[in-house]
């Protein structure tokens, strides 16, 4: 039995139907066709499929879609307003904090979490931030670079 | 170098900005209108005769389309070892026996993944379990399960390397050290897993798209397995999350989808999980490391004697060629005037050990690296100055093997010195370890017989001066998408934003063996190069007639203006110059061919790159855990192209060499493997991660593009020696297998105790 799904992703109202046992990353991509949030493991491990929702960091293959009924949902593809990308996002181009990119989605859900919710993380608490993703390509200490220099204001104006 | 507007700039990747904004499509996000969902039935046996598969209750489930066994097969063993028929093995979908814990007996195509799931409970397949044998040691004694039919012993393929006389050599010395190793499996972990989606049309023609670094091989494995000409298959490259090694064979989901696809003429798409990630693709291969090395006192080593015995699994693959790089590349990066390798590669019933970044030389590196420690301990001599006395130096030949140009190996050493004295007095329980490696850019070998140039690309410029290349190259993470786009913009004088690359679509780019054995830059380079200078000396042409310049002067592209070399002042737009040549062409656009072949270059690789790396530990003596404080590494690959791309590759390495070294391993019992997660294999996160140190050592090869050389895998060869080292430096214990874990490091401690008590009574 389907039942209903009222949220927002990315500001954008969704009214579906779903199956109760699908899973955020599932209506993410499959539904409301936003393949930005990839899925690594399935078992919240890897953080790939890392999202917003109501403004915390969550894996979306670890969230049944149901629970995110009435919530706000952010997925990479809400980071960017436009053709303007986000501080982050800016940052991580400079860094080369991305090689392969299937991770770079969760990367930059995690990271973005963080900032909005400590505006000013030292450099443990940034590892700590994406400690749940895993980068098997960049080896992260680029990724920990251009987090510190969104934080240190660096692309104040890109906002 | 300053001479370059495009080689040497900090540039974004090409492809960033749709990676950092998840527009990217990776053939994980590949939908296609009537596309079904495939899934694989795996073998719970390590060794086991198929009796019998009843598909009928699987294909009666509602949505399930087709179910597919190893009948529906031609039947064929594929392998990449080409040239050697005895060496295709692997049947991927197997007919009568499997022969590890994830071997693939039957597939299903059904409308969503979670039917396909449920089909595969209802598939019955009767199993004849056999004898099985894991552990290469075993699996080579006489009386052993004989795991493929005719191979005697299990012994796959064996490998004999030798220069000069050893035995003759080992009398010479003053010093003769014996030690063994053991190198652990290690598994890819690429962020996307295997995936494919396989199409066919009507016609006959498959077109597919999935995630891998040859697109070429793909190709030409399809065309094997289902006996197609090469032309009818065409195969995608979309952004690949990751290769590592992992993605250049055919595999289950590549095979099976094509199957399933060909029975239904209809788009499959099949996603490997993460659990088949890890039991049912390849891995590093694990092995047992016997080393002989012989020096006078004055530390110059006269002789070293290797011999391996290398855990294969059940097939093939690219085992044989790691087995032989194992073997070359314990010889480096070190003048051994005598030398000897024998290397043997035996089937075992467990998962296939195959190709995986540095392909045989991490290994080797670990154990040479580790052993010349002891060598420098034993002599009294400094670690650093022993490998200066025997490292390798430009134009030096390895003794019928190898003719090595340039070569930063003792300014890496130099500068590793020089950030050792720098760290002053270590807190206790702290220790430096040194270690230092080289590696290849790009193979010579053509065990998979391609009648194509291992490297070729066409350059096209269109009437508005933009230009596309179009490469077999593929990208997989890596940049070379970025590294070859800069290559051709420098070649020809225009800006970066200027070129478009089309990579690894067998429908339009002419093939390239793909990425691996770290070719692209240098092979691929050389060809987009080549197609590049076509295409200009075309424009030059037309130039030199338009400006009316005297003969003698040379003309020459530099950021978009055409000029004469000897005064840059007088020249032309390069993009009136497009327009003008087009026109003069009949309409016909500006196209160069390039191709790259190794010629004459010995018989492993055209180039060499080179580095030391020195990593500092802290260990906690009480519980044997230790930490990764930092890792400082001279490296030099020639003209560096893109310098953030290098700076990625080389703190990737770590993370991934780190792990090898510190924590990552595959426990198996009875071939299964325990830990077939990611939250059960245990790799580097994060917090783990140490603090990354570069020194870039100039040098410029001849034979690269613009100087430019290997960057990709020689990275990941020396941190496990170098954890090695350290550990040994913080705390003096020794440990010979990897990975060097705390309970490892604890025991070895409590042994030390043990012994230096027993000393003192």
């Amino acid at each position: 039995m389907k039942k209903e799904l009222k949220f927002k992703v990315n500001g954008q109202p969704y009214d579906i139907f779903v199956e109760p046992k699908k899973l955020l990353v599932e209506v993410l991509r499959d539904l409301v066709g936003l393949t930005g949030t990839k899925r690594g493991c399935n078992s919240s491990s890897c953080g790939a499929c890392t999202v917003m929702l109501n403004g915390m960091a969550v894996k979306s293959c670890s969230v049944l879609a149901l629970q995110a009924n009435g919530a706000e949902v952010v997925t990479v593809e809400g980071l960017a307003t436009g053709n303007k990308l986000s501080p982050l996002q800016k940052a991580f181009l400079d860094h080369g904090a991305y090689q392969c990119g299937f991770c770079t989605p969760g990367m930059l859900m995690s990271s973005t979490a963080l900032l909005a919710e400590n505006p000013k993380p030292t450099k443990q608490q940034m590892k700590e931030g994406i400690d749940g993703n895993i980068c098997r390509c960049t080896g992260y200490n680029s990724i920990i670079r251009a987090v510190t220099a969104v934080v240190k204001g660096e692309y104040k104006e890109a906002k | 170098m300053s001479e370059y507007s495009v080689i040497g700039k900090r540039v974004h990747n090409v492809d960033g900005t749709e990676k950092v904004t998840g527009s990217a499509k990776y053939t994980f996000d590949v939908v296609m209108p009537n596309m079904l969902y495939g899934k694989i039935l795996r073998s719970p046996y390590p060794h086991a005769n198929i009796l019998k598969i009843d598909t009928r209750r699987a294909k009666r489930l509602v949505g399930v389309k087709a179910v597919v066994t190893g009948k529906d097969t031609l039947g064929r063993k594929q392998g990449i070892w080409r040239r050697f028929p005895e060496l295709c093995d692997e049947e991927i979908l197997c007919r009568a026996k499997v022969r590890y814990i994830g071997d693939a007996v039957a597939a299903v195509a059904a409308i969503d993944e979670d039917t396909a799931e449920e089909a595969l409970d209802l598939i019955d397949v009767e199993y004849e379990p056999l004898p099985a044998v894991f552990d290469p040691m075993d699996a080579i004694k006489e009386g052993a399960p004989q795991i493929h039919e005719g191979v005697e012993l299990n012994i796959n393929i064996n490998r004999h390397i030798e220069w000069g006389d050893v035995d003759e050599a080992f009398e010479k010395c003053d010093h003769i050290r014996e030690d063994k190793f053991k190198c652990s499996s290690q598994a890819h972990v690429c962020m996307e897993t295997h995936d494919a989606v396989a199409s066919f049309g009507h016609n006959g023609k498959l077109e597919a798209w999935t995630s891998s670094q040859s697109s070429y091989y793909i190709q030409r494995l399809y065309a094997d397995m289902l006996d197609m000409n090469e032309s009818d298959i065409r195969v995608h490259n979309r952004h690949t999350g990751g290769g590592f090694g992992s993605k250049f064979e055919l595999d289950s989901a590549q095979f099976c989808a094509a199957i399933l696809s060909q029975k239904l003429c209809r788009p499959v798409k099949i996603v490997l999980t993460r659990e088949e990630e890890f039991t049912a693709t390849k891995r590093r291969t694990p092995m047992y490391y016997f080393l002989k090395l012989g020096a006078k006192k004055d530390g110059t080593m006269l002789a070293k004697e290797v011999r391996v015995i290398t855990e294969g699994g059940a097939y093939t693959a690219m085992g044989a060629t790691a087995l032989y790089l194992t073997g070359f590349f314990s010889s480096f990066p070190y003048k051994y005037p005598n030398y000897r390798y024998d290397g043997y590669r035996v089937y075992t019933n467990t998962a296939t050990t195959s190709a995986m970044r540095g392909f045989g030389a991490p290994q080797s590196t670990f154990v040479g690296e580790s052993q010349l420690d002891m060598m420098a301990d034993d002599l009294g001599i400094d670690p650093v100055e022993l490998r200066r006395k025997n490292g390798m130096t430009p134009n030096y030949e390895v003794p019928g093997q190898a003719f090595i140009q340039s070569c930063g190996l003792h300014q890496c050493l130099d500068k590793i010195e020089e950030h050792i004295k720098k760290q002053g007095k270590l807190p206790p329980n702290h220790g430096i370890g040194v270690s230092a490696y080289g590696f290849m850019s790009g193979g010579i070998f053509n065990w998979f017989n391609t009648p194509y140039a291992f490297s070729a690309a066409l350059v096209r410029i269109n009437i508005d001066g933009k230009v596309d290349v179009y490469t077999g190259a593929c990208d997989m993470g890596q940049g070379s998408n970025t590294t070859l786009s800069m290559i051709c913009a420098e070649e020809l004088g225009v800006r970066l934003e200027d070129v478009r690359i089309f990579s690894g679509d067998t429908g339009i780019c002419p093939p390239d063996l793909g990425a691996w054995g770290s070719r692209q830059t240098l092979m691929s380079g050389n060809a987009v190069k080549r197609a590049a200078a076509e295409c200009k000396q075309q424009l030059i042409e037309f130039a030199a007639a338009k400006m009316g310049a005297n003969i003698v002067y040379d003309l020459d592209i530099k950021d978009r203006w055409v000029h004469l070399v000897d005064r840059p002042e007088r020249g032309v737009s390069y993009f009136d110059i497009v327009k003008e040549t087009i026109r003069g062409k009949d309409g016909v656009a500006i196209m160069g061919r390039g191709h790259y072949t190794p010629h004459r270059k010995g018989m492993i690789s055209p180039a060499y790159s080179f580095g030391v790396q020195a990593a500092e530990v802290e260990v906690d003596p009480e519980t044997g855990r230790y930490k990764l404080v930092n890792v400082t590494t001279a490296h030099e690959s020639g003209t560096v192209i893109n310098p953030l791309g290098i700076e990625g590759q080389l703190e990737g390495a770590i993370m991934m060499a780190g792990g090898y070294g510190f924590c990552e391993d595959q426990p198996m019992d009875e071939g299964k493997i325990l830990n077939p997660s990611i939250a059960d294999y245990k790799l580097i996160r994060s917090l783990d991660m140490p603090e990354t140190d570069i020194l870039e050592i100039d040098t410029y090869e001849p034979e690269g593009p613009f100087g430019a050389k290997e960057a990709g895998e020689g990275l990941t060869n020396p941190t496990a020696g170098a954890i090695g080292n350290a550990v040994y430096k913080a705390v003096g214990v020794r440990i010979y297998d990897l990975p060097i874990t705390p309970e490892k490091v604890l025991k070895a401690l409590k042994e030390k105790e043990k012994q230096t008590k027993k000393a003192k009574k």
